[in-house]
């Protein structure tokens, strides 16, 4: 099998290759089945080799297809590395991957784009897999950049609108930003370790730095850089709402398997420079507790269905942030699989509203759709219920619970960190079952246009089953104990251990975690169903109205950023658009020009000027001699 | 003698089209192709043939007497640096000659004279050693570069024609001025007066003279390249000039001021260029941000690329002035891959003007659809020129900063700002030319054959640089060695790289680690020197 690794990230290229040359003149059918199958058989591929993983249980996987270059002993190569880490996530973008480009055959069947489409989003998965499975940070590199373009494709990819070219733009600008924070961070290791070899720096790192020494914290904070770019993570958050310009299957892929989760995968891999770098551990943490909560107000505020999903990918991703940032290195990367299942779950349930209300995403204009609709309302009720974090049932419980107790009981937990997350917690079982109750419940206001056909519901429905079962792989101690999934990452990741004192309580914070998630539905409920005149009470508040348009809008990031860098940037520009620069050489230009001009008017052929020139000559001269 | 041959087929083959013209107004373009393919061809049969005798650094030299009372002799020489750059020569060339085929209608013959005596100054500029030989070659490029312009450039030719040429001329005499200095004092100080680059190469310079001389080469060279400031010439002379003229001065004449720095300026001056480093390296900042800000704005989509080319320029200068092996390899990189795909951008604007006549961004738009061939083509050039990983532009621009970074931090983090403003500028080409609906309705037809066949190689190329640029490397490391040879330490400070723990030993013949070479070289300006 081990030979068989590059097939995983070939096939996708593979598929994507074919689609660009040959997509114009091949039938739907068959762009459909080289689009669907080159990811069908990564998954299949990932699953085989996942299985003899589990049984043979070595420590990595490696092939190397090719050395890219060497230069004076900077010697990376196009070389794969599978661990359990990055089975995980190879696992997750091709078989959430694989249900998502299903999906698509039926979402997109009416696009004249339809090559197009799949040659991007094959795209778009063989470059998530390279940044997955590589074994060096160039390469790593390599895959990141190909994301940042495929988003910037898919995200543009009805290309007329220019709203869309323009979140497209937004989305590739804003992640590189992080990526040249991330590119100075890889310049830093190569100077420090010689190489960018990732096994190679992860054994030397502690070597070569201590504990809170100054390199590892700068390079942590780099790295963190590139991270937040891509993850949408505070500061740079601002292009994931947009982007969800691009068609509903793009967002899911982005949400779910490739793109945001990029940023947990770095730090994760990269465990080791940020457990050498407290400092920076700390920052992620914070960055992941302050993220979950302004994303998930900003949550609360949106009509549009799939903002409402956007700012709650931000505010989960902020969860994983806050799990890695405290140590909890495998809880993290649990929440990321769990959350690959909902998040995708409830993005494409979302289409199949959107795309039976015939493009409308405006949930004030939906409703009702609880029996029109059986199939996508209960997969969707699902998804939400796991997004919330409804107890003992769902697999959100199990990922989020974890997540919770080690930000509080973990070695470098806290109250306040805890305190976010249980707030954060509260949040997202309101909005998520605002979002229920909005679209599913009351009366219907729009008419329904498509019903959805199989090749929508079947991804749906399993893609449920996994949001529900998913979480039994990895039970806390006091209930049921199950630990398959850290037991799976611990060669790769360490564990953590809870404080000793805390422990033996664990029970009632699992207790308040489900209390804070049952609550939130029902003030959702209250809000949204039982009284609805309680909303127009508040809408009638000057100050809550005030405060939801900010929310609304983002916590004004979008506007202190356009204000502060990017129309000054534009103006900048456009006032030296003549490059003021060249007006020097002009001038000298003129310069010449004007002595020229001067000097030929001495030369213009009329005696008396000649002659009047003569007598002031003489006279001058006369002048200056009678005075020396 | 093949040496020879190389430029003798261009020279020939220029005053045989030019003639040719009488027979068939077609002919020239027959002529003009089959010499550059020949050379082509003789080139790629040299590369070839001698990739196993790599032990010296010089693979060809010829070398006769040509007015040996003042020390003046004929005398060319190839070496692996000569070798790329006379590929990429002759590969743009013919791609010149083919892009030209439909678009220069008037003065065929001249034309293709004028382009093939062009290429033949490059290709003697890439390989003459002889220094006063070197100033003729020089100057052989630039009078029929300013026919170019000026007989078939676009409507403001005339004043584009005139600034390059007084731009580069200006700056050529201070390098003639320089190249006369260097020839009196190595004639005092050892009794023979040559122009022989070999026998010069170590002649004993006072410091004063040596910095003096320094920015006599300096000055044609960075007004060559260009270097902010002294770039103004570029947008003009790229934007007024035919297709053929705008890929051949971006492709090319920029990288023989490149080619100067690395071949004369680095070997001849070593010590005079360190002590310059710190400031050349900001140069090439300035550069990169200045020229990556003002081709955002710009509307008239060649001048947009040719601010591309100060903003990409800049970052070769960043990488010469690093004097380390991995950015010298970036730059060569940056040469060939830069050569590749704003050569490429400019065909690309050829197209679009050969069809909708008219270079302004305002006026296009919604192409995606209505040509996707060349949409998908276009994609892969702007991502070359943004940088995306995968394309010949990342390894250079990736090479290049690692070893400034060695050389100088806070310069790198700058220059790395850069590649997002690349992103910025980049994205705006494929909004306004592609996506976003344009005011013009009328259809537009795809790529034909010909042009298929002119911008295909290209992205292979590209692709090839970016994914497998070993054969580029292992071809330019001997010459960049021997360039980097007076900046070499004796003893490095820092000995072995650590034990790679999966991967098998770094080769022990290569010199890892150049950081002592740099401390010397920049333990003078210490604000160039990041707290570690």
């Amino acid at each position: 099998m081990e030979n068989l690794l590059w097939l995983i990230p070939a096939l996708p290229f593979l598929g994507a290759l074919l689609l660009i040359l040959f997509g114009t003149r091949l039938s739907r059918m068959l762009v459909a089945i080289l689009g669907v199958g080159s990811v069908g058989i990564s998954a299949l591929i990932t699953i085989l080799l996942g299985l003899e993983f589990l049984a043979n249980r070595p420590e990595f996987y490696h092939q190397e297809v090719w050395q890219w270059f060497n230069v004076a002993g900077f010697t990376p190569s196009i070389a794969f590395h599978i661990d359990a880490l990055s089975l995980v996530f190879v696992f997750v973008i091709t078989f959430v991957g694989a249900l998502i480009h299903l999906y698509a055959t039926a979402y997109m069947a009416e696009d004249q784009d339809f090559s197009r489409f799949f040659a991007c989003m094959n795209l778009f998965v063989g470059s998530m897999l390279m940044l997955v499975m590589a074994d060096n940070l160039l390469l790593l590199y390599l895959g990141w950049e190909g994301v940042g373009l495929c988003s910037y494709l898919l995200i543009g990819f009805w290309y007329k609108e220019p709203k869309n070219g323009y979140a497209a733009r937004k989305a590739f600008i804003i992640t590189r930003v992080g990526d040249t924070a991330m590119a100075i961070g890889l310049f830093m290791l190569f100077q420090a370790f010689g190489t960018l070899h990732i096994q190679t720096i992860l054994t030397e790192a502690p070597q070569a730095w201590s504990v809170g020494s100054q390199m590892a914290v700068i390079v942590a904070l780099l790295l963190l850089g590139g991270a937040v770019g891509k993850s949408g993570q505070l500061p740079l958050q601002t292009w994931l709402p947009d982007a969800m310009a691009g068609p509903t299957p793009v967002s899911a892929l982005i949400h779910a398997a490739t793109m945001v989760t990029a940023g947990v995968y770095l730090i994760a891999r990269m465990y080791v420079i940020f457990e050498l770098a407290p400092l920076a551990q700390t920052i992620v943490a914070i960055v992941g507790a302050v993220t979950l909560l302004l994303a998930g107000f900003s949550a609360l505020t949106q009509y549009d269905l799939k903002r409402v999903l956007a700012y709650s990918t931000i505010s989960q991703i902020g969860y994983m942030f806050l799990a890695l940032g405290v140590g909890a290195w495998s809880a993290g990367i649990f929440h990321f699989m769990i959350h690959g299942f909902f998040k995708a779950l409830l993005f494409l349930c979302a289409g199949a509203i959107i795309m039976a209300l015939h493009h409308e995403q405006d949930m004030r204009k939906m409703g009702g759709l609880r029996h029109k609709m059986p199939v996508v309302y209960w997969t969707f009720l699902i998804g939400a219920a796991s997004l919330a974090a409804l107890p003992i049932i769902t697999a959100g419980f199990y990922s989020k619970d974890q997540i919770l107790w080690y930000a509080l009981a973990g070695e470098n937990g806290n109250m306040w960190l805890y305190l976010a997350g249980l707030a954060g917690a509260f949040i997202t079982s309101i909005y998520t079952f605002r979002m229920v109750f909005m679209t599913f419940f009351g009366e219907s206001k729009t008419h329904l246009e498509h019903p959805p056909g199989k090749v929508i519901t079947i991804p749906l429905i399993i893609l449920a089953i996994l949001s529900l079962v998913g979480g039994f792989i990895e039970l806390p101690h006091n209930f049921g104990h199950v630990v398959l999934f850290s037991d799976l990452l611990a060669p790769v990741l360490p564990g953590i251990s809870a404080n000793e004192g805390l422990a033996a309580n664990e029970w009632l914070f699992q207790l308040l975690a489900a209390v804070v998630s049952l609550g939130g539905v029902f003030v959702a409920y209250l809000f949204y169903i039982k009284s609805p005149q309680l909303l127009t009470s508040i809408e009638r508040s000057e100050f809550a109205m005030a405060l939801h348009r900010f929310w609304h809008s983002g916590w004004g990031f979008d506007a202190l950023y356009d204000a502060l860098i990017v129309r000054s940037y534009v103006f900048i520009s456009k006032l030296n658009k003549r490059d003021f620069i060249d007006s020097f050489y002009t001038g000298l230009a003129r310069l010449a020009e004007g002595f020229h001009v001067m000097f030929s008017e001495t030369q213009n052929g009329v005696l008396r000027n000649y002659v009047a020139g003569i007598v002031v000559g003489a006279i001058m001269i006369l002048t200056i001699s009678l005075f020396l | 003698m093949i040496l020879v041959w190389l430029i003798v087929i261009l020279m020939a083959g220029g005053l045989l089209a030019w003639l040719s013209k009488k027979v068939n107004p077609e002919l020239p373009r027959w002529v003009a192709l089959g010499a550059v393919l020949l050379d082509l061809i003789l080139i790629v049969y040299l590369w070839i043939s001698t990739e196993a005798t790599t032990g010296s650094a010089w693979l060809l030299r010829y070398e006769v007497p040509w007015i040996p009372q003042w020390g003046v002799s004929f005398s060319l020489a190839l070496d692996g640096l000569s070798l790329l750059m006379l590929m990429l020569t002759f590969f743009l060339g013919l791609l010149s000659v083919l892009i030209s085929w439909k678009e220069i209608k008037n003065k065929v013959g001249f034309f293709h004279f004028n382009l093939l005596w062009v290429l033949a100054g490059i290709t003697g500029v890439f390989l003459t050693m002889d220094l006063f030989l070197f100033y003729f070659f020089w100057e052989v490029m630039l009078i029929p570069m300013y026919f170019l312009i000026g007989v078939w450039g676009h409507e403001n030719r005339t004043y584009a024609a005139y600034k390059f040429f007084l731009f580069t001329q200006a700056s050529g005499l201070l390098m003639l001025l320089a190249i006369l200095g260097l020839y009196f004092i190595h004639g005092s100080e050892t009794g023979s007066y040559t122009f022989n680059y070999f026998d010069l190469l170590n002649t004993p310079l006072a410091p004063d003279a040596a910095r003096l001389l320094m920015f006599g080469f300096l000055a044609a060279f960075l007004v060559k390249l260009p270097v902010v400031p002294f770039h103004s010439w570029l947008p003009d002379a790229h934007s007024q000039a035919p297709t053929a003229g705008s890929l051949i001065l971006a492709g090319l004449l920029l990288k023989t001021g490149a080619y100067g720095l690395l071949r004369f300026v680095l070997p001849l001056f070593p010590t005079a260029t360190v002590e310059f480093a710190p400031w050349a390296m900001l140069l090439g900042v300035i550069g990169i941000i200045y020229g990556a800000i003002l081709a955002y704005s710009q509307t008239d989509l060649k001048r947009l690329v040719a601010y591309t080319s100060v903003s990409h320029m800049g970052f070769v200068i960043l990488g010469v002035f690093a004097f380390n092996e991995w950015a010298l390899q970036g730059v060569v990189m940056q040469m060939i891959a830069h050569g590749l795909s704003t050569g490429a951008l400019f065909i690309l604007a050829g197209f679009i003007y050969e069809r909708i006549h008219t270079r302004d961004i305002t006026q296009m738009g919604g192409f995606w659809a209505k040509a996707p061939k060349m949409a998908v083509i276009a994609l892969v050039f702007v991502m070359a020129s943004l940088g995306l990983p995968g394309l010949g532009n990342f390894i250079a621009e990736f090479l290049t900063l690692v070893g400034s970074w060695q050389a100088a931090n806070w310069l790198t983090v700058f220059a790395t700002i850069g590649l997002v403003l690349a992103t910025a500028y980049s994205l705006r080409i494929m909004q306004k030319v592609f996506y976003e609906p344009g005011p013009r309705q009328e259809p537009l037809p795809d790529l034909n054959f010909r042009e298929m066949l002119i911008a295909v190689p290209m992205v292979l190329g590209l692709l090839w640089l970016g994914l497998y640029p070993q054969p580029i490397i292992d071809t330019a490391r001997p010459s960049i060695t021997e360039q980097l040879q007076a900046y070499t330490s004796p003893q490095p400070t820092i000995t072995e790289p650590k034990t790679a723990y999966f991967q098998k030993q770094p080769d022990p013949t290569i010199n890892t680690n150049q950081l002592a070479i740099n401390q010397r070289a920049f333990s003078n300006l210490q604000i160039f020197q990041s707290p570690n």
